[in-house]
């Protein structure tokens, strides 16, 4: 239940954000594996826009359409491997009206 | 693109404006590459501006800038769950007429910066994400590949000034990407409310604003910091902690940032409140020691990309824009003396900051970084807690004799810290500061 509320408050939260999605070219992946790192499963907590989610195989899986480009999973997780991490292409992704 | 270009400034956040003014300014054909679509949509600050530090650069930016309130009042809060114990203060000496600090919105604000460069006479070109640089058989910098245009774009000097996740500089090995105990993830939302409310609810004149900074068990014993700054028409709120504390915890920043919004103290504030945006963004915070190598050949490195960020006193936009005018400075004199742009003769920018207040602040406080990351149970959670209690306890009235009463605070302290504890924490805290 609280895992519910959590999602729809993120949700929420980048609803209010603009972004132009580069569809089917996404700028995370995810290395395939069969279950996930310490460090891989914390981003289903810590990415602030809740961007990874563990399936129902127990791994870990992107959806980086709300991402705002951070770069906290890089920092945890682009050394090991685990994840590929590479800007949008020029003019995509998250644009801050204000920041 | 066969054209070649004096330098090229990768991003244009404070640091890549203030480089590429500079030399624009001084005559330097610049080629600005910015991946965003306008300068500052991928830009997120809280966000103070230094005027000292942008005087140096745009002497009279108070004509035109996008500025929302000169600052008045600052407040530090401790807080507990229920409680914040502050220190604040307030004069009436900053509304003068050139103030020292103002919050800006970061969007609004890199647009006219931008508008200056260009203006300047550099080349601003957007939404064009840099791939690589490219490099000669000796291993120079001598320009950069893009997403957008197929050749080699060529320079004399690259300056790099993609941010804290600049990923160009890292791929490069000219420097190592930022490790989870050297950086703070930062969460913040944009409120909006009619000008005159916030005036009313934080006592402030036209114009006047107020910075709010709170530390407490608002961030579960992490290392970090919330924060609340007046705009004119908007409040922006947020807080950050270290990425290694986030992952070790599993915390997520927006149950934190919600936690700190529901809070007593802060929720009058911003009650009411139109929420237009949620942004993340990392923050420097491994200060001297996290500095990586400034300067190469063909090549120096700006700003947060540097890691220089005064994580003490929650300065980075100042730094960022001396350290890009610095360099800017250190490249067009190498150019006018006619030298090339190799490490021996661009080692001019590393000294210029060095005698700058950027490297000596962050020198100042080398050991403080690693003495919060260690402790960040006693100086988050325990600490504030502990004052609460101890302000509670002397200002609630009741039967209890007031030497009860202190005695009661003594040893709270005491049964927390212990005596050694105590005296050692206060030693390492003012060795670190010194």
């Amino acid at each position: 239940m609280t895992i519910a509320v959590t999602n729809l408050r993120v949700e929420e939260k980048l609803y209010q954000n603009r972004y132009v999605v580069d569809s089917g070219r996404p700028h995370i992946k995810v290395r395939p594996h069969q279950s996930p790192s310490v460090k891989l499963y914390a981003l289903t907590s810590v990415c602030p826009a809740k961007c990874y989610e563990l399936n129902d195989n127990g791994q870990v899986e992107i959806t980086a359409d709300g991402c705002m480009e951070c770069g906290t999973c890089r920092v945890l997780c682009e050394a090991s491997g685990e994840i590929e991490w590479n800007y949008p292409r020029g003019g995509f992704g998250v644009l801050f009206k204000f920041g | 693109m066969t054209e070649k270009f004096d330098a090229i400034v990768i991003g244009a956040g404070m640091a890549g404006n203030a480089a590429a003014y500079t030399m624009a300014s001084r005559g330097l054909k610049v080629l600005q590459l910015e991946r965003g679509e306008y300068p500052g949509s991928k830009n997120v600050q809280g966000a103070i501006l230094y005027s000292n530090m942008l005087e140096k650069i745009i002497p009279d930016f108070r004509d035109d800038a996008p500025l929302e309130r000169h600052l008045v009042e600052q407040r530090f809060w401790m807080m507990d769950d229920t409680s914040h114990i502050g220190m604040q203060y307030r004069s009436d000496d900053f509304n003068e007429s050139r103030p020292n600090r103002y919050t800006v919105i970061r969007a609004q604000f890199d647009k006219w910066f931008s508008r200056k460069v260009r203006e300047a006479g550099a080349t601003v070109l957007c939404e064009t994400t840099v791939t690589e640089v490219a490099r000669d058989a000796d291993g120079k910098v001598i320009g950069v590949h893009t997403d957008r245009i197929g050749d080699v774009i060529l320079a004399d000097v690259v300056v790099l000034a993609e941010g804290v996740n600049g990923l160009l500089g890292t791929r490069a090995g000219l420097r190592e990407t930022p490790k989870p105990e050297t950086v703070a993830l930062a969460v913040k939302e944009m409120h909006f409310l009619p000008e005159d409310v916030i005036d009313q609810r934080f006592g402030l004149k036209a114009n006047e604003g107020c910075v709010i900074e709170a530390a407490g068990t608002i961030s579960r014993s992490m290392a970090g910091l919330a924060f609340l700054y007046t705009n004119k028409e908007s409040i922006s709120i947020g807080i950050g902690c270290l990425v290694s504390d986030f992952a070790a915890t599993m915390e997520s920043p927006y149950d934190l940032l919600e936690n700190f919004k529901k809070h007593p103290s802060v929720q009058p504030l911003i009650a009411d409140s139109e929420v237009k945006e949620y942004a993340a963004h990392l923050i420097p915070e491994g200060g001297y020691k996290a500095i990586p190598q400034l300067f190469g050949n063909g090549w120096v490195v700006t700003g947060d990309a540097a890691q220089l960020n005064n994580a003490v006193h929650r300065e980075g936009s100042n730094l960022a824009m001396t350290s890009g005018r610095l360099a800017g400075e250190a490249i067009v004199q190498v150019k006018t003396r006619g030298d090339p742009m190799i490490k021996e003769n661009l080692a001019l920018y590393k000294s210029k900051l060095d005698k700058s207040f950027v490297i000596k602040d962050l020198r100042k406080y080398k050991d403080m970084p690693a003495l919060l990351h260690t402790n960040s149970r006693n100086f988050f959670t325990t600490y504030p807690q502990l004052l609460s209690q101890a302000a509670q306890n002397f200002m609630r009235v009741d039967s209890t004799p007031k030497i009860d009463k202190e005695r009661a605070t003594t040893a709270a302290f005491i049964k927390e810290r212990s005596r050694w504890g105590l005296v050692s924490d206060a030693v390492r805290f003012a060795f670190a500061w010194r």
